[in-house]
């Protein structure tokens, strides 16, 4: 399985801060993981996921559309940061 | 092993995310080592009471759990490759903050102040663009997220064109 997150005005915009969904020949890399993403939940998560900037992160670290993605992985996906 | 007679150079790292308040005084008494320290430089973030032309009552701020930490550890450890630094201490507040309090703290000791100066902006600079956390401006008539800010990241990228 890998762990999605979700934070801030784009979990807001989803409703939901946290699924699992399997890994599969469909999960290999972040952007392989979005469309699966979008397929499973449609419109609005084509929106939210494709359209403004959207920063994502695995296990942790910075990440990248092609960033590799493993079964037990944990991925995040959030908006530009705003801390400080 | 020969014997080293230089100064020691570990740098104490001290990092926190947590949602109570700190005292500006201990932080900076708690960057003043033993040995060797000529400048002590910390930067304090307040929560300001405008959001662009409107008046706010506070923020909420959202963060990463595990992330963030990672993340100011890794721009602590940037600036001590960048500065001969002595003492970092990075520490950011989460939760509900209201106009007026303390957000962020950011303290550097270093032998010289130039050091001390430029790595506290640096670790700011970054810190800004970097870490993960999120505000939320709280208004009478409801809250939206803040918009990330292109003088933000124009600050952090000088600090890449710098080299490192």
């Amino acid at each position: 399985m890998i762990d999605v997150h979700y934070f801030a005005s784009i979990r807001e915009s989803l409703g939901t801060a946290y699924e699992q969904i399997s890994a599969d020949a469909d999960t290999t890399n972040v952007s392989a993981l979005m469309d699966k993403l979008i397929a499973l939940h449609g419109p609005k998560w084509d929106q939210v996921l494709r359209q403004g900037r959207v920063l994502m992160a695995v296990n942790k670290a910075v990440a990248r559309a092609d960033s590799l993605v493993r079964d037990g992985d944990e991925v995040a996906f959030f908006p530009p940061v705003t801390g400080g | 092993m020969s014997p080293d007679t230089s100064a020691p150079r570990i740098c104490k790292t001290r990092i926190s995310v947590q949602s109570a308040d700190f005292s500006l005084q201990h932080e900076a008494e708690g960057l003043r080592m033993d040995y060797g320290i000529g400048a002590i430089v910390t930067f304090s973030g307040l929560v300001r009471d405008m959001h662009g032309e409107q008046l706010i009552s506070g923020l909420f701020l959202e963060h990463y759990p595990g992330m963030t930490e990672t993340s100011l550890q890794a721009i602590a450890a940037e600036a001590e490759g960048r500065w001969p630094l002595q003492a970092i201490t990075i520490i950011h507040r989460i939760g509900e903050l209201k106009a007026g309090e303390q957000i962020v703290f950011v303290g550097v000791s270093s032998a010289h102040r130039s050091a001390a100066f430029a790595a506290c902006e640096f670790i700011m600079d970054y810190l800004k663009t970097r870490a993960p956390f999120w505000k939320k401006s709280l208004q009478a008539d409801g809250a939206c997220w803040v918009e990330a800010k292109d003088s933000d990241e124009s600050a952090s990228e000088r600090w890449r064109q710098k080299g490192g």
